[in-house]
Order: structure tokens, then C-alpha cells, then sequence
């Protein structure tokens, strides 16, 4: 894989994320291992887009990039206008906290801590005193349903709660984007519902969602599926539902 | 992120793996509690026979026999040699020879038994003039002093300390009474203050007489014009070193000697007091890097936890990245959370010390001085020793990649 030579591309208008010629190659021992090979993929503001493909097809790579966790080999990237192809570490953890809302698939709460200040987390890196820090994280709680459970810890609550406070603490900041990683993938199909409930309702409200999933059940809930095969991306669909 | 904020989340995760943090902070504790002691015990040392030289008299020379560096080479005897006597001393008593010098008193005697109705007690004999008083920094409780008069007529007159009127005399009252000493009958016309000991004895088993009456009843010396030591005692402490040169010349031309074949030796309180507090610094020296080292253990300990904690929280600092903590920020995390292990260790140790020296003088009989300079140097210390111990944990924290701290399981 040559690296190819950046030329500054012209942005798609109203696109909240563009990706063009993106890759990314693993040296694994001697050998290159090529994860994801020349994605191109548009997001518009307000889109809810389901990233769907089997394991190993580099949709976990491809979710690192757009998530700004690591960088493209080669290829552009804008966020919101943005380019966040090139950046630094300590750039991208700005951006990161400014412009992405994370869901994991293991939730990432703190044990240690209560639901409240699981979520106040990301206010933390943004600088926002501590008392507007906690009445933003009740009031995020509060939008996902779980108002009564603020001062709990994680290990009190159901895993489809677990989930919410960690949907709560990918909306707190206001994000541009919200990036689910597999979001259901270690919930029942209760929780599984009401997850994809609370992300509908999400969008429903103008928010832009990109959800990565194996399941086609999970990535129907989405308005837009691409299938990522072989670090390609092909738009089964073809054009927005 | 602002430093409360740091300190915030540092103080979280060290009070949520307490009992770690609280065993981690012993190693710190202990090290920075031994160190202040062991300096607390120096100093106390120190400041002890310090005291006690000073109680010898203040702005004090001492001439003594015999040179500490003799023309061989090698050093004589002190005080073996009878080089000095009591004309010695009339010469450094005149202003006119030494206007620096206030006062000289000559001491010759030895030990000799006494005895007053059937007891019997050994004691030092100092046989002196009436300047012994003042110049030794001595004041006489009971009594009085014997005088210029006294001195010149012989009497038969002594003056004891409180130790040997309590043995010789039990409880009965001294001053009146009448001594025998080597054969001869004296009156006991005084009694010392109390002095207590010192590096040099007993300062209350003495007794005091005449130089003359001395001289005349008791001397065994081929000489009894000798004398083992003049004190001297300078106008005051700006005036010690001239008083030191004055009595140096004056003895030197008095004896017809040169600097390299010198007699005598005179020498200062201030030698003195250097001599014992070189030998107390080598102590307290050996015991702090002893100490020392026990608190470089104690850092180990925070470096070793700092390491093991990394590796445990790497998903919460893969999370903490990837909702926007820079590296900056992980790294200052950790070194922060050094720092605090580092500190209230110290703190604590601070107090443990302190502790220890308020209780242990009460139980080794030992003065310990835990000056505020070494409190304040132990606390940096136990600061530094956690920010030390902290880079190379932080370090490695700041470099995780999110995406392979968020991996791990």
C-alpha cells in the first residue's frame, strides 16, 4: 500500500462527517495487515447510519477512525468541517471530547463511582465548573429515564440501565456525533429494544448516530445501513430510507 | 482540567483501594519518621554537650601542659608534663601583659581521700584562687567563697560541692564543720551550687582550696609552684581571639620556647565543642543514611504501586482518553496521585516523628530536637520521593493508545 498524496478535497455541504480514500494498514510482524481499503462514506447532520459487517471486516477500525481514537494511514477525514486526518494525540482527545459521544459495547462506567458521576466524565476534560457539571449530568439522566437512579453505582443497576448511563454520558456534551460501538451486544432483548428506542428517539430530535453491529435486527433500527466487507464499504440500500 | 480537579480524582482513586494506599504511604511514613529522628537525636546530641561545654564558663581559654603537636611529631600527654605554674598565671593575670584577659585562675590538686568522723570519701581536689569562681561560671549556695586574704595566709579553708558534702556529710549542715584531707584538719566555709554532670564528670564532687594552702599541706609535686591547668577567661566573646594570642605570646616568650617546640597548648571552648560536634555529625550522619535508605524503600513502594495501578486501570484510562483526557492530563492524573501517596506519608511520618520526640526522651533519657527546618525538609522529601517515584508510572499511563486501553480486558 503506497501512501497516496493528500490533496485538500472540496467538503460535501451539510456533511457532519466525510471520509475519502480513508485506510488503514497494520504492520503485523513483517507482513501488512490492510484493515480498512479506500473508504469513502458521507454522514449528513441528523443521519442515523448503521455500520453492519461480520468480524474481521475492519468495521471496529473504521469505527476507531471516525471516532477519532486513531488515525487514518492514509486518506482524508473532516468532522464537521474539520480535518482530523493529521491530527496529534492531544488534539484528537479535544475533538473527542467536544464532538463524539461514545457508547461501548462493555458500557466503560467506573465502578467506583455513581451513575451522575460516570456521566459528568467528559464535562470534567471540557472544563465545566462542578456544579454545572452535576446538574447537566441529572438532566441527561433524566433524559434517558433513569432520573431515580442518580446516585447509583453501576453494579446496582440492570445492564439495559448500565447502557443508558453510558448513552447519558455520550450526550451530556452535546456531541455533534454519537459513535455506538456494538451498542447491544451484551444486552438482552428487552434492554436491546429499549436501547434502540432511546437512539431513535435520539435522532428523532436531530441528533446524528452512527451505530456499528453484526446484528441486521439492531442495524435495521438505523435509517441508513452500509455493509463493511474486507475493509469495503458497499450501501446495500443504496440511498436513505 | 484544573488542579482541584486533578487532585479531585487523584484523591478518589487513592481512597478507593484504601488499604493500598494506606500501605504504600507506611514505607514514606516510616522512612520519613526514622530520618526525623535519627537528625532529632543528632541534634539533641549535639545541643547537649554543647550546653554542657558552655556551662564550663563563658569566653573560657584553657592553658594546658605538654604540646598537642610536639616538635617529634608525636602528641604528648596532655596535662603530663609540669611546664606550667603559678607564676605563669600572675603574668596572664596582668592587664598590662594581656589587656584582653579578665580573669585567670590556676588549678593544680588531684584526688585524695577524705574523711570527717568515721566516713570516708574520695574526692577531686582543685586547688585554685579566688578567680576560679567567676571563671568557671560557678556560684557558692551556701557559705561563702575563700579569699585574696586566705589565699595569701594558707588558711586551711575549702569550699565542697553538693555530691561530696551529701556523701562525706550526709544530711548535717556543712559550713562550720571541720575535714580531715590527706592528714590535715580544714574548715569547711562553703558549698557549691549544683551543676550536674557533664561530659567531664561529676561537677559537684570537688572541693575546693587555696592554691597556697595546697602548695603548702598536700602537694606531692617535685614543684608545688605547678600547676595542670590555667583557666583564662576573655573580656568577652569579640575579644576570645586576642585574649588566645595574648596568652600564646606571653607563654611563649615566658618559656623561651618557639611555636614548634611549644610546652603548652591552649585551647578554646570553641575547639571543644567543634571536636564533639564533629564526632556527633559522623553519628547522626551513619543513622540518617540508614534511615535514608529505608525511605528510598518507602519509594520504591510508591513506584511499585503507581506501576501495578496502571496496569490494572488501563481500560478507565483508555475511557478517561477517549472522553477527552490528553495525555497531559493522564499523566499530571498519576503524578499527582504519587505526589499525594508521597505527601501525606510524609505528613503522617511528620507526625509519627514527632511523636516519637516528644516520648522517646521521657524513656532513653535522650534529648531529641526535631527542628521545624528538618520537619519542612522531611515533608519535600516525601513530595519529591512521590513525584520521582510517579514519572515513570504517568509516563507510561500518557502513552497507552485509547484504542488498546479500551481493548484490554
Amino acid at each position: 500500500m503506497t501512501l497516496q498524496p493528500f490533496v485538500p478535497q472540496p467538503l460535501t455541504p451539510d456533511a457532519l462527517l466525510e471520509l475519502r480514500s480513508v485506510s488503514k494498514t497494520y504492520a503485523s510482524g513483517s507482513l501488512e495487515v490492510a484493515a480498512v481499503r479506500g473508504v469513502d462514506l458521507v454522514v449528513h447532520q441528523g443521519d442515523y447510519v448503521a455500520i453492519m459487517g461480520p468480524s474481521g471486516s475492519g468495521k471496529s477500525t473504521l469505527m476507531h477512525i471516525i471516532g477519532c481514537l486513531d488515525v487514518p494511514t492514509s486518506g482524508s477525514y473532516w468532522l464537521a468541517g474539520v480535518d482530523v486526518a493529521g491530527m496529534g494525540e492531544s488534539d484528537l482527545a479535544v475533538v473527542r471530547n467536544q464532538r463524539i459521544g461514545f457508547v461501548f459495547q462493555q458500557f466503560n462506567l467506573l465502578a467506583t463511582m455513581s451513575a451522575w458521576r460516570n456521566v459528568e466524565l467528559p464535562l470534567i476534560y471540557a472544563g465545566v465548573p462542578r456544579a454545572e457539571r452535576r446538574r447537566r449530568a441529572v438532566e441527561a439522566l433524566t433524559r434517558v429515564g433513569l432520573a431515580d437512579r442518580v446516585d447509583h453505582r453501576p453494579g446496582e443497576l440492570s445492564g439495559g440501565q448500565q447502557q443508558r448511563v453510558s448513552v447519558a454520558r455520550a450526550l451530556v456534551t452535546e456531541p455533534d456525533l454519537i459513535l455506538a460501538d456494538e451498542p447491544t451486544g451484551n444486552l438482552d432483548s428487552t434492554s436491546t429494544a429499549d436501547v434502540l428506542e432511546l437512539f431513535a428517539e435520539l435522532n428523532a430530535q436531530g441528533r446524528t448516530i452512527v451505530l456499528i453491529t453484526h446484528e441486521h435486527d439492531v442495524a435495521e433500527a438505523a435509517r441508513r445501513m452500509v455493509v463493511m466487507r474486507d475493509g469495503r464499504l458497499d450501501e446495500p440500500m443504496g440511498a436513505r430510507r | 482540567m484544573t488542579w482541584l480537579e486533578t487532585l479531585r480524582t487523584a484523591y478518589d482513586a487513592l481512597r478507593t483501594r484504601r488499604l493500598r494506599s494506606a500501605l504504600t504511604m507506611l514505607g514514606i511514613l516510616i522512612g520519613i519518621a526514622a530520618v526525623m529522628l535519627t537528625v532529632g537525636l543528632g541534634q539533641g546530641a549535639q545541643k547537649q554537650v554543647t550546653d554542657q561545654i558552655n556551662k564550663l564558663g563563658s569566653n573560657l581559654l584553657i592553658v594546658t601542659p605538654g604540646s598537642s603537636t610536639s616538635a617529634s611529631g608525636v602528641r604528648g600527654g596532655r596535662g603530663s608534663a609540669t611546664t606550667l605554674t603559678m607564676d605563669d598565671a600572675a603574668m596572664l593575670a596582668d592587664p598590662g601583659v594581656a589587656p584582653d584577659i579578665a580573669r585567670v585562675a590556676p588549678v593544680s590538686g588531684g584526688s585524695l581521700s577524705l574523711v570527717a568522723g568515721t566516713t570516708t570519701w574520695t574526692s577531686n581536689v582543685v586547688a585554685t584562687t579566688p578567680d576560679w569562681l567567676a571563671v568557671r561560671a560557678r556560684t557558692v549556695s551556701l557559705g561563702r567563697f575563700f579569699t585574696a586574704d586566705e589565699l595569701a595566709s594558707e588558711s586551711p579553708v575549702v569550699v565542697l560541692g553538693t555530691t561530696t558534702v551529701t556523701q562525706l556529710l550526709g544530711g548535717a549542715a556543712a559550713v562550720g564543720q571541720t575535714i580531715t584531707i590527706g592528714g590535715q584538719n580544714v574548715t569547711v566555709i562553703g558549698v557549691l551550687n549544683t551543676e550536674g554532670s557533664t561530659t567531664g564528670g561529676d561537677q559537684d564532687d570537688l572541693v575546693i582550696m587555696p592554691q597556697s594552702t595546697y602548695a603548702a599541706r598536700l602537694s606531692t609535686s617535685a614543684n608545688p609552684r605547678s600547676v595542670s591547668t590555667i583557666y583564662i577567661e576573655a573580656k568577652d566573646s569579640t575579644s576570645l581571639s586576642a585574649a588566645y594570642q595574648e596568652a600564646t605570646n606571653a607563654l611563649l616568650s615566658a618559656h623561651g620556647v618557639t611555636l614548634t617546640s611549644q610546652d603548652f597548648t591552649v585551647s578554646s571552648q570553641q575547639a571543644l565543642v567543634d571536636t564533639a560536634t564533629s564526632t556527633t555529625r559522623i553519628l547522626t550522619v551513619l543513622l540518617s543514611s540508614i534511615a535514608a535508605i529505608s525511605l528510598l524503600v518507602g519509594g520504591i513502594g510508591v513506584m511499585n504501586i503507581m506501576l501495578v495501578s496502571v496496569t490494572e486501570r488501563i481500560r478507565e484510562i483508555g475511557l478517561r482518553k477517549a472522553l477527552g483526557a490528553t495525555p497531559r492530563i493522564i499523566l499530571r492524573q498519576f503524578l499527582v496521585e504519587a505526589s499525594l501517596l508521597g505527601l501525606v506519608g510524609g505528613l503522617a511520618g511528620l507526625g509519627l516523628g514527632m511523636l516519637g520526640g516528644v516520648i522517646l526522651p521521657r524513656v532513653v533519657n535522650f534529648p531529641v530536637a526535631i527542628s521545624p527546618v528538618a520537619a519542612a525538609a522531611g515533608l519535600g522529601v516525601s513530595l519529591i520521593i512521590g513525584i520521582t517515584a510517579g514519572v515513570y508510572p504517568a509516563s507510561r499511563a500518557a502513552r497507552l493508545a485509547p484504542i488498546e486501553a479500551l481493548r484490554s480486558e
